[in-house]
């Protein structure tokens, strides 16, 4: 009954971890979806959204404003700089390469990752700042059952509970809406999209900020973890090996890829650590990442690569 | 042939340059009436398309300009408006190849069609309602991902779709493209049909000249980017050159090698 306890909290806990890879996952998935750009960017903008907010509620705390008027200034504040960012990078970098290769593509975001990262340290600094908006105490469930029960994080279970809410609200947002069901022709075809009169800069600027609230999200989550500091960008990192598994045009691919990647890792950690020496969480999703290239390419829930024959 | 004030596009002498230096149509004028179908012939790389997007604006984002002269949609210089001002003034492109959005389904393909419009959600399903009469084959796969549907219903697809625009000219390019031949017949039906009953003007661009000028009203044939040669679909069948080159009815005996050098001399004069 011991190890039977020990195995649900292990399990618990890494698909709790899981759902917040999953939270950087949807940035990526949402900008590939839509313009087939891969986002390097998206670390440096959940680390930018992170920094805008602790800094704006370090201030507005200080300043006497009552902590909850100081979130919700201060999410409004975060929110219009993801909002400036996705103009200029639409503006400015996406816009002018419309039609151009995908790799030149990725390498531009590789490029506004490092102005990103620069800019936003030079405004905000470049510290750990606490974020503190989520509990992070733990509950001990099932007593009862096994001896010192199940330790569950507060955290990740907000975390979770924010991830739903933002899949559900996504999905909704791309088969129901007008909007949506545009951003999903661009996908398919930019020129086709552009000849019935779509217009993609708009398109593409509706992503970007998209991404950027998602980022936003994010670092609510991780800040309150890590602390917001320069690190959370190697969260990109992360997320590498949860879109390749989940797929990366698949906005639920991205929770389920991020659930068998957390829960994987923590109990290849548990049970096959001590075999073959710890330190494996920070490969095996990487490894079990290549197994899925080699079967599935497109990931278990990428867009199925329509072929007439 | 028409007057001025009746002339839903009118195109006067267009240069385009592809990449700053591939000079691709060489002085191109064209008209196409009110409610009139024009067709425009040619082979492969004779610069139809290129007209087309030059009309609809869409060279911009292949780095493809338009150097000189004039484009006029419904008495308006299109250069200054981007492709969906033009969508939205009723001057849509059905492009080449198809191109219906693979992942999704049928009817939402025939539904973004409807992404400029502003006049509401009844109007657009009465629309979309009168999209699937002219094409009932559309409305039994509405459910169906468009990329799984045979070519003949993309085709209709992505007409509906432009349908949904409301279009008052619609840029039909290559619709006959890798289909066969009663699904091409049956496409430039309803594009008559459509033309009649709804009014609305078709340029088509077509390799298949002998059906283009069956339905069109008045056709231009273009070669290696210029015109050479205009006129009434009728007049234009009925020539020889017409015949011998892009019909393929060659007068009364037929053509042996012995002939090929009349051949290039005749193809250096259209030239």
């Amino acid at each position: 009954m011991i190890a039977f306890g020990q195995f649900l909290e292990v399990l618990i806990g890494g698909l709790m971890s899981g759902v917040l890879y999953s939270l950087v996952a949807l940035g990526f998935v949402l900008i590939f979806k839509a313009s087939g750009v891969f986002n390097y960017a998206q670390g440096a903008m959940v680390l930018l959204a992170g920094l805008a907010l602790v800094r704006a509620l370090d201030l507005l705390v200080a300043n006497g404003f009552p902590l909850w008027v100081a979130v919700v200034l201060g999410i409004g504040f975060a929110a219009v700089i993801m909002a400036a960012t996705a103009w200029l990078i639409e503006r400015f970098v996406v816009g002018p390469l419309v039609n151009q290769d995908a790799l030149t593509l990725f390498m531009s975001t590789i490029g506004v990752t490092f102005v990103i990262e620069g800019v936003a340290e030079m405004i905000f600094g470049s510290d750990v700042y606490p974020l503190q908006l989520f509990p992070t105490d733990a509950w001990f469930l099932f007593e009862g059952l096994f001896p010192g029960g199940i330790l569950v994080n507060k955290l990740d279970v907000w975390g979770a509970l924010i991830a739903g809410i933002l899949v559900a609200g996504l999905a909704l947002f791309f088969q129901r809406t007008k909007t949506g069901r545009a951003l999903r022709a661009v996908a398919d075809d930019h020129l086709a999209a552009h000849s019935v009169g779509i217009p993609i800069s708009w398109i593409w600027f509706v992503v970007w900020l998209a991404a950027g609230l998602v980022a936003l999200v994010a670092a609510t989550v991780w800040g309150t973890k890590l602390g917001v500091q320069f690190s959370i960008t190697f969260l990109a990192l992360k997320a590498l090996p949860v879109l390749i598994i989940g797929g990366l045009t698949s906005i639920p691919g991205a929770i389920v890829g991020g659930l068998i990647v957390g829960a994987g890792e923590k109990i290849a950690e548990v049970y096959l650590g001590p075999s073959i020496g710890g330190g494996i969480e920070y490969w095996f999703a990487y490894v079990l990442a290549l197994a899925v290239l080699l079967v599935r390419p497109q990931g278990l829930f990428g867009e199925r690569i329509i072929e007439r024959i | 042939m028409t007057t001025e004030a009746t002339l839903v596009l009118s195109v006067n002498n267009i240069e385009v340059v592809y990449d700053h230096v591939i000079l691709v149509l060489k002085g191109v004028s064209l008209e196409v009436p009110q409610g009139g179908i024009v067709a425009l012939l040619g082979a492969n790389g004779a610069g139809k398309t290129t007209t087309l997007k030059a009309v609809s604006n869409l060279l911009h984002a292949e780095r493809g300009a338009v150097t000189k002269g004039s484009i006029l949609f419904d008495g308006v210089e299109v250069k200054s408006l981007s492709p969906n001002d033009l969508v939205r003034r009723g001057c849509i492109q059905v492009m080449e190849g198809r191109r219906a959005f693979a992942h999704l389904t049928v009817e939402e393909n025939i539904l973004t069609g409807a992404f400029t419009r502003r006049d509401g959600k009844s109007a657009i399903a009465q629309d979309l309602e009168r999209v699937y009469a002219y094409f009932p084959r559309l409305k039994e796969r509405r459910g169906s991902t468009a990329g799984y549907t045979s070519g003949g219903e993309q085709q209709m697809c992505v007409i509906g779709r432009a349908l949904m625009s409301r279009p008052k000219m619609i840029l039909l390019d290559e619709p006959s493209m890798g289909l066969a031949p009663q699904v091409v017949e049956e496409i430039f039906e309803i594009v008559r049909d459509l033309n009649i009953k709804e009014g609305v003007s078709f340029l088509l661009a077509e390799q298949n000249t002998n059906m283009a000028l069956r339905y069109a009203s008045h056709g231009y044939i273009l070669e290696n980017g210029r015109v050479v040669m205009d006129g009434e679909a009728r007049a234009l069948t009925a020539n020889e050159d017409v015949k011998e080159f892009y019909l393929g009815v060659a007068g009364d005996k037929r053509k042996s090698y012995r002939d090929v050098k009349h051949y290039k001399r005749r193809k250096r004069w259209l030239a």
